[in-house]
């Protein structure tokens, strides 16, 4: 999987918890919170939806670098790299 | 030969109308008792609207996209095996005393995603009612034909002329309009009395965090999963908390279904229950309130949910408050309230350290309790918590 197909499959999951939001409106490196109203239950369920799409392990203390799409597509190449190696 | 007939349900005491925005069903199938049989779009959402009785539908009397009054016939049913059913179950009907068998023995919401008729995930149906695309139109790629969120984004582009489509049905009233009303009655006709008090929240974060480090990321818990179980159970050791008080009575409920104050995003509030949390084991209540936030979000919550709520729980923690003095929602007689979880100088025998604390609040019905039954109530609560793992 490329850093597109992450990206965009990164953005399905932001979209299956916050479906309501219009993806033109999303800015990459602002935090869902701010944009959004994201709160932990949003967090939690998008953290699943990587976990299950990607298949990684996701520890309750990374919870916050999945604040913004930028950081949460860092965190997901990042551990998808540390899968591979 | 007996026959029923399905009617606009009232979801809340100051909903007068909704919108039929899809049948689930059609003149000939046979439905029992849990089933959906219709999409009803009102101020909190696209709901789905279960019968309360089985039977045949023989006749839909009412065309999608008509905005009709509380208490319309919907549809006409035959051969119904009961008809206990209230005709517009109310907040007050689901889970009043004369119907506790049926409120006990309803069937728990399934997970929108385990729904064999919708085949659709919530995300894709709420983006393709916003989109105004027909879901029976989608090809569906996940699990078993289910429609997902991709799918509909692709038909959309695909077809962006159907996609510009107006929704069939009429704009939601308005929302603030909806909750002013509620709580203009609430603190008009409730002698609301409010008390608090502060817990040390020392082993349930420890707890909590024991078990999150252990469990798979399906089965965390977050303070919100103690919250809830924690009231439930006070409410059903003090009943005259849990219930409703109309025509200058109180009925007590035998069930505890909890609803949860829910932030939607755009200013819309909604308190959908999780049924007989006092039952629950806690990873069951926190994954029913994971998918209540989720399904209330995009707009997908079921009619039993919206109306069985018997007391009500309401959190601010992440948003720095330290308590919250909160309005009951009538016709129900208490609401409580939980603040951040923070640090604070906290004394035990006579050593003072720092110790994660969390305000607790009540606001209750001096018509059916006084202060002492209250302090009580939330002492319970307060020791409950004392034990994380017996909740």
């Amino acid at each position: 999987m490329n850093a597109t197909e992450i990206e965009q499959q990164v953005l399905n999951q932001f979209l299956e918890v916050a479906p309501d939001v219009e993806p033109a409106q999303l800015q990459r490196d602002a935090p869902f919170r701010d944009q959004f109203d994201f709160d932990s239950m949003d967090t939690l369920n998008f953290a699943i939806g990587l976990h299950k799409t990607f298949n990684i392990e996701i520890p309750e203390t990374d919870y916050r670098q999945l604040a913004s799409l930028a950081s949460a597509v860092a965190y997901v190449s990042a551990a998808m790299s540390r899968t591979r190696a | 030969m007996s026959s029923s007939e399905f009617r606009m349900p009232s979801l809340g005491p100051d909903m007068e109308s909704g919108t039929l925005v899809e049948w689930r069903v059609k003149p000939g199938d046979v439905v029992k008792r849990g089933d959906v049989v219709a999409l009803v779009e009102t101020d909190k959402g696209v709901i789905d609207v279960e019968t309360f009785s089985s039977g045949t539908v023989t006749q839909l009397l009412v065309a999608a996209g008509a905005h009709v009054p509380v208490g319309a016939v919907l549809a006409q049913l035959q051969d119904g095996e009961e008809r206990g059913a209230a005709p517009t179950p109310t907040a007050h009907e689901a889970a009043a005393p004369a119907r506790v068998e049926r409120a006990a023995s309803a069937p728990a919401p399934a997970p929108a995603h385990h729904e064999p008729r919708s085949r659709a995930s919530p995300a894709a149906r709420a983006r393709a009612h916003a989109l105004g695309v027909d879901l029976a139109s989608v090809q569906g790629t996940g699990p078993h034909g289910v429609v997902t969120l991709e799918d509909v984004l692709k038909h959309a582009q695909a077809a962006p002329a159907a996609a510009t489509a107006a929704p069939a049905s009429a704009p939601a009233p308005d929302m603030r309009r909806i909750i002013a009303k509620a709580m203009s009655r609430s603190k008009r006709e409730i002698p609301h009395y409010y008390l608090c008090l502060t817990c040390d929240f020392t082993k349930a974060t420890a707890w909590l965090q024991q078990h999150n480090a252990a469990a798979q990321i399906e089965d965390r818990l977050s303070p919100a999963a103690l919250f809830i179980k924690a009231t439930a159970l006070a409410a059903r050791a003090q009943n005259d908390f849990n219930g409703f008080y109309q025509d200058d009575e109180f009925a007590p409920s035998a069930n505890v279904h909890v609803g949860m104050a829910i932030a939607m995003r755009g200013g819309r509030l909604a308190a959908p229950a999780i049924l007989d949390a006092d039952r629950k084991p806690l990873t069951t209540v926190m994954h029913e309130l994971r998918d209540l936030t989720a399904r209330a979000r995009a707009g997908h919550m079921r009619a039993l949910e919206l109306s069985a709520p018997t007391i009500t729980v309401t959190s601010l923690a992440e948003d720095g408050v330290d308590f919250i003095v909160p309005a009951i929602y009538p016709p129900q007689v208490a609401i409580v309230g939980f603040g951040s979880v923070v640090e604070r100088p906290w004394a035990i025998n006579g050593a003072m350290r720092a110790a994660p604390v969390v305000a607790i609040s009540l606001a209750a019905d001096h018509r059916v309790t006084d202060g002492r039954a209250g302090a009580r109530f939330l002492a319970r609560i307060r020791d409950a918590l004392q034990s994380p793992e017996q909740l």
